[in-house]
This record gives structure tokens, sequence and C-alpha cells, in this order.
């Protein structure tokens, strides 16, 4: 399995993906070989995890074809924008280069290791599992958390990127999708055919979660947090302006907006342009412990998203006893019935909802019991049962015995 | 001898429209959705009444000429019947010709198809009061026998419609109630020497739930097939209660599924054996003497499989809901406001509630097929929204009224001195 980053050394959803699913195929007795593309220190007894830069390489093998018409300095800077500053952190450089770097050691890496299946998570890793499914002759499954239009919400897509997502998808015995809105857009957008598409819902452990209720911030201010990258896809510009809408009825809200990203700068001039400052505030970017916390500070927890494949973060915030509202448009929103939808673009019902959950208990009350009661029963194992029939299916004759 | 008494309730909600925490104080038109959407209760009353009430009324108006014996019940709604006037009355034309046949009982509800008997019983009184009114005013005639909101019943309400000086009252046939006994009988209720109805909800159900299901067994139901279910009822039951929504016909069970000709033949069929006939609740009531008496202390009804109240009343929002609904009770009928009593009474219709129920939301089931919402959290929010502004309304009267008292006195002051 080619992943990219894996908590706790994640800016997002894919490493907690890539953790779940991983634990969930240990659990049905798959033995999983996890590659990452540079040495993190990590923990994990369930998985035998090998490093990339690991790998001596020679240089002639870091040339791909493929690849090659579209290297040139300008798309490195998009690409760069694109990822966000909390990735930017982990592969400093320039990350075409390393993806290239990371894609020339999969095939290397594959006629050493003793697998059946290839199993490659997002456009990261696709061309090290192109590479390695040329040399080993072994079933390539490409998993989709995320397209270039979900990131980049359809504005200036990155053509490199695209080209590596096709490529891949193109490539591949089976794809992945992490919802039927994913489907669509690989269908649609990578001209990909439908029947080689599955779609594979993301998942939580629900039991792995145990509950100490953090402080509220104040018990005389109702909170509503946004937690995600500060990104045109994550929708934090619609979130200031329900914001507003919402303080103008309600002046006793406090809104925190946790996260970081291209859009940061313009949020908080915004904010401040808007003259609720001492009522929206920053938290920059959260890991860990501090997720949590967030969560918990909390009375509701907002995810406007955009263009949202999946959203795991609104599942995380129901185990943590806080209501969400997210948007139609979330992959996340075809399994979760007990929240509040609104369309992103609809900032005056939003701003209806928030306020009518701040005013009336009720809703706290329902939505919190209904939503636990909902995901209780969950885990990655459902996900990765789903997997293990995909697996199946690209081995065809040959059979996993699990 | 076996009779088989058919009951039909027509009933259509004022559904609330959209209504956002920023419409309060601003606009007071709760029922006015327009456009296409489930909300819009002008557009599904017509396209109930063509795809149920207009066709399906015709069949039975057939089968009386073809089968003088037929014979039929009905409950309406006060809400439906002004819809109908005001939407279908093509519709309700049809109903009255039905009702002038001479063939049909209609019984008795609540004027708003409310649960106000477990809030307020003054409240319930009045709300059935105005209903016979309107049933003698659309109809020319005087129910002897009453139904509750989804057949919601317990002793104390059997008690009360007695003491209210009808004949019977319907119920459901819950298993839990009847333990041994059989629904296919006339009881008594409890210190009580009414008629109590009980539904026969496996016969009723094979019509208005399973009859399109092809996964059932006995699919694709025949009338003759049917007929000999009921006929085959003789010798251990005297009457038969087929109790279902009126939309079953058309709307549930949609026209291709053959259900209209399945009713057109079903008499034909029944009859056959003439042992067989078909009564409206009060010959049912004269016809046979009651087999006992049942002690029913807890609310039951005809939802879901619990055939309880918590379709209505489940969780917090639901409460919360109707409590504050039904304490606006005093203030309001004091303001003696027309529009204002008849958007507060509008709003006690049951399904109100039952939109907001969450018991089987993550199923899809009849819950979610029955909800204009597109969720209980939606349903809720609306609910509570429009209540805040009806407050507001009998807030402005009363202060209002008090202005005037104040004025009063002070006149009265001036001439003294």
């Amino acid at each position: 399995m080619f992943g990219w980053e894996f908590p706790p050394f994640n800016s997002g959803g894919l490493g907690t993906a890539c953790q779940g699913l991983t634990r969930g195929l240990a659990n049905k007795g798959v033995g999983v070989t996890f590659v990452l593309p540079r040495r993190v220190p990590l923990d994990v007894d369930y998985l035998k995890v090998i490093y990339g830069d690991d790998s001596v390489v020679k240089t002639e093998y870091v040339i791909n074809s493929i690849l090659m018409p579209y290297h040139n300095s300008k798309n490195y800077m998009e690409s760069k924008e694109n990822l966000g500053s909390s990735q930017e952190d982990i592969y400093a450089d320039d990350l075409i280069e390393e993806v290239l770097r990371y894609g020339s050691v999969g095939g290397e890496i594959a006629l050493r290791e003793e697998f059946d299946v290839i199993h490659a998570h997002d456009w990261l890793s696709f061309p090290s599992g192109i590479n390695a499914k040329k040399a080993s002759g072994k079933p390539l499954v490409v998993h989709v958390h995320a397209t270039e239009f979900d990131r980049t919400g359809g504005e200036g897509i990155n053509q490199v990127v695209y080209d590596i997502e096709r490529e891949g998808m193109t490539n591949a015995d089976l794809v992945i999708a992490v919802s039927n809105y994913t489907k669509k857009i690989i269908v649609e957008k990578y001209g990909i055919v439908a029947e080689k598409v599955r779609v594979v819902h993301n998942s939580i452990d629900f039991e792995n979660y145990t509950l100490e209720r953090a402080s509220k911030l104040s018990e005389a201010n109702k909170v509503v947090l946004f937690l995600g990258r500060l990104t045109l896809q994550k929708g934090p510009d619609y979130f200031v302006e329900a914001a507003r809408r919402v303080l103008e009825h309600y002046p006793d809200v406090i809104f925190i907006v946790a996260g970081s990203g291209d859009m940061e700068k313009q949020i908080i001039n915004k904010v401040a342009d808007m003259g609720i400052s001492d009522r929206i505030l920053f938290a920059g970017f959260l890991r860990g412990d501090d997720v949590k916390r967030a969560y918990q500070m909390a009375d509701l927890y907002v995810m406007p998203s955009v263009s949202e494949p999946f959203g795991i973060t609104p599942l995380e915030s129901i185990i943590n006893n806080t209501p969400v509202l997210i948007s139609k448009q979330a992959g996340v929103s075809e399994v979760l019935n007990h929240c509040l939808k609104v369309d992103f673009w609809d900032v005056d019902e939003m701003s209806n909802k928030i306020v009518a959950f701040l005013r009336y208990p009720e809703l706290y009350q329902c939505l919190n019991e209904s939503g636990r009661r909902e995901i209780e029963g969950w885990s990655w194992d459902q996900p990765a049962g789903k997997c293990l029939d995909i697996y199946n299916e690209v081995l065809g004759e040959k059979k996993l015995g699990w | 001898m076996v009779s088989v008494c058919f009951y039909f309730q027509v009933h259509q909600p004022y559904r609330l429209r959209k209504y956002g925490i920023f419409d309060i104080g601003n606009r007071r038109d709760y029922f006015s959705e327009s456009g296409d959407n489930n909300l819009n209760n002008e557009k599904i009353l017509r396209k109930v009444a063509d795809k149920c009430y207009i066709p399906a009324t015709k069949v039975l108006l057939e089968i009386i000429k073809e089968n003088p014996g037929f014979r039929v019940s009905f409950s309406f709604s006060g809400i439906v019947l002004e819809q109908l006037e005001s939407y279908a009355p093509e519709a309700l034309d049809l109903f009255k010709q039905l009702v002038a046949t001479g063939n049909v009982e209609i019984l008795d509800e609540t004027y708003y198809h409310s649960i106000s008997f477990l809030y307020d019983k003054e409240e319930f009184k009045r709300q059935v009061e105005m209903h016979r009114k309107k049933i003698q005013e659309v109809f020319g005639v005087t129910p002897r026998v009453f139904r509750n909101t989804e057949l919601i019943y317990n002793n104390e309400l059997a008690d009360f419609i007695d003491k209210m000086g009808y004949d019977g009252i319907l119920a459901e046939g819950a298993d839990h109630i009847l333990g041994w006994k059989s629904p296919h009988y006339v009881y008594s209720p409890l210190n009580s020497s009414i008629g109590l109805l009980l539904k026969s909800y496996k016969l009723s159900d094979d019509i208005a739930f399973r009859f399109s299901n092809q996964g059932w067994q006995s699919w694709p139901l025949k009338a003759e097939t049917y007929a000999h279910w009921l006929s085959s009822i003789n010798g251990s039951g005297e009457v038969i209660n087929l109790f279902m929504d009126y939309e079953t016909f058309g709307e549930h069970q949609w026209s291709d599924t053959g259900i209209f000709e399945f009713m057109k033949a079903l008499p034909g069929e029944f009859l056959k054996n003439p042992d067989n006939n078909f009564m409206t609740p009060s010959e049912v009531i004269k016809a046979y003497p009651k087999r006992g008496e049942l002690d029913i202390h807890n609310f039951i009804s005809w939802a879901d499989i619990e055939r309880d109240l918590s379709a209505w009343m489940g969780n917090t929002m639901q409460h919360s809901a109707l409590k504050q609904i039904y304490e606006l009770g005093k203030e309001i009928t004091l303001t003696n406001d027309k529009k204002l009593i008849e958007d507060w009474r509008r709003l006690q219709t049951s399904d109100h509630f039952y939109y907001m129920c969450t018991k089987w939301f993550n199923d899809g089931d009849v819950h979610k097929y029955f909800n204009p919402y597109e969720s209980p959290y939606d349903a809720f929010i609306s609910y509570m929204n429009a209540l805040q502004d009806l407050k507001l309304r009998v807030e402005e009267i009363v202060r209002v009224d008090d202005r005037e008292k104040d004025l009063d006195n002070v006149v009265k002051e001036v001439r003294v001195k």
C-alpha cells in the first residue's frame, strides 16, 4: 500500500483514512506493507512500514517518461500552493519532484517485497503504484480520497496533477472512490467507465474514542466551530459570512476558525473589515488532543465545504458530543442522517440553522443522541471488508485466503 | 354470518412552509408555500385528488350501483374538507354524491386532526364539536361514531366519547392489547356500554401496505383470494374491520398496481357467499352483541409496529413543540382573534409532530416517505420558528388590550373628577 502521510504526521483526512483502513485490514488478517515517501518516527505494530528514502535508487530510474513533458518550474509552484502550508512542513521541497522521486522507488520496492495487490492512495502515490504494477505485474487498485477538482474548487486545475491522477485511474484495475459524489467526478471529469469505480465510504472507529469532556470556552457564550484547511475547497468564506448574519441577531456567539491555508490572510482581513474580530477567533492549525478539545469546546461544528469527497471530521465531532451542520455536497452526507444539512452557498439557510440550533436546546439533545446512535456501530472494519472484496475481484481466480 | 366494515380516513394537513428564524415577526402566512415542492398544500391536494379521491370515489359509486348491499364509512378531517372546497371542489362533489346514496356513514373526529385529547380536553371537545358542525354543513348528516386522530385510544378517551353521546368508537386491534382475543367481534370499553370496533390489522394491511409488494408470497393479490380469506372468518368471528387511509387507493398503491380493479371486483366476490355482507360501524354496533369489555389503560394507535404514541411523542423535539403549542391555549382563546386561533389550531395537526420523528430516520421507511421536509430537524426548526411568531402575535394583542384597559381607566378617572 502506497500512502503519503500517516498520523500523527498528517495534515488531513488522507492520513486518518490510511490509518483506519490499514488497522481494519489488519483486523481481518490482511498483511499490509505500508510505504511512505520519507522516514518519520512512526510507532505502529500492526503494519510493516517502509520508507521511500531508504531505498537506494540509481539516478536513471528517476526519469519517468509519463511525467517529463510537464516538468517545468511554473507547475511546481502552483502545486505547492495547492497543497496548503501544513503539508509543506513535512515535504518542504519541490512537490512534483518529491512525487516523482517517490514514484521511481515504487518499482524497486515492488520487486523486493512480497504481496498480492497494490493499493495506492491519491495522486501523490499513483506514480509509485503504476511503477510497482509495471515491475511486478500485480493488480493495482487506486483509492481516490480527493481530486484536483475538489482541491481547487474547479478553478485553476493543475494539468500535471490532473494527468497523474488520470494516469493512475487508467492504469488501475479498479478505482475506489470515497463517495458517490467522488465517483461522479471520476466518471465525468476523468473519463473512467463507471463499472470500474467502486464506492467505499470512509468510517470511524467509534470504540477507540474515550471521552473526557473538556471545559467549555465560556458558559455564557455559545461556540460555533470551523475546523479545516483555509482553502477554497473547505468554504471558510461561507462560514464567516454566515457568522456575520448570525451575530446580527444573536450577538453572544463565539466563532472559532481552526486551520491554516492559502486563504488565511484573506479571511482574517474579511473578518476585520466586517468589524467582528472580537467574535471570530483564529486558532491556527490544530493537531492531536487540541483537535479533540476544539470539538468539545464547541456547541456546533460547521463543515461548509464547497467540494468534499467524504469528510471524516463531522464523525469525529459527533463522537466528541458536538452535533454538526454539513454541506449537502459533502460525501459524508450520503451516509450521515442525524445532522443539519445546507447547500454550502446558501448562507441565509446556514445562519438560519445555526441560530435555530443555538436557540432551541432540543436540537442539541436530539442531534447528539441520534447522531451518536447512528454511528456507534461504525468502524474501519466495514470499509476494510469492502476493500478486501475489491482485492479479491482484481485477483480473479487467485483469491486471497483471508 | 360475517360482516365487513370498511372505514377510510381522508386527511391532508396544512403543511407548514419553510419558515426561517429571520421570518419571525416578518411573515404570518405559515401555510403558503408555493411552487414545485412538497410543502405546497394546493399542489399536493390537487395531486392526491387526481390520483385518489376522484378515481377511487368513482369506483365506489360504481360498486354501489352494482351491489346495493355495499357499505362503507369515512372520516374526513375538517381541514381536508376546507382544502377540497378550495382546491378540488369536483372531488368534494363526488364525496357528497357518495354520501347521498345512503350506503355511507360519516364518522366524527377532531376538526384539526390533532392530538389535543392528550393535552387539552376542553380544546379537544371544541374541535370535535367544530367537526360535527362541518360534517352537518357539508354532508347534511350527524355522525354517531367517533374515531380519534391516528386511532389513538384508551379507556379515558372512550369514557369521554361515551359522555359526549356517541354510540361507538374505533381503535387499533393491537396484538399487545388483545392477546388471545380476536379483533373480529364487537367489544365495549371499560365501564361503558358503547361499541368498540377494532381494526383487523393483518387483513387491513394486506391491502394498505402489502398489496404491491412483489416480495410478498401472496403477490399479486386477487380479489377472489382476498374474498376467500374474509369469508374464512365465518365461524370464528362476526365482523372484519378494514380500516385504512383512503389514499391507499391510487396514492400509496398506484393505479398501475391494479388496486382499483381489485377493489371493484372485491364486493362481488365477497357477496358470492350468502353468509357475508357489508355494514357501516353503526350497523355493526346495532347488529352484534358486545362480546367483552376491554381494559386499555395506556394509549394505543395505529402507527408503526409499536402501535403507541412514539411516532408523535418519541423525542425531545416533539415533546417540547407539543408542550409549547398547548401552553398557548388559554391566552390565545382569550384573544378572540379568529385568524390567530385558526393558525394556532392548524399548528396542532398531528402531522407536524410526525415529521419530527427520528425513530426510523436511518431506515428510510414510511416516515421518510411521508415527510415533506428533508429531515426531522428541518421540520422542527420551521415549526418552532412559526411558533415563536405566533407567540409574538399573542403578546401584541395582550399588550394592546392592556393599553386599552389603561386608557379606559384614565377616562373613567377623568370623568369622576
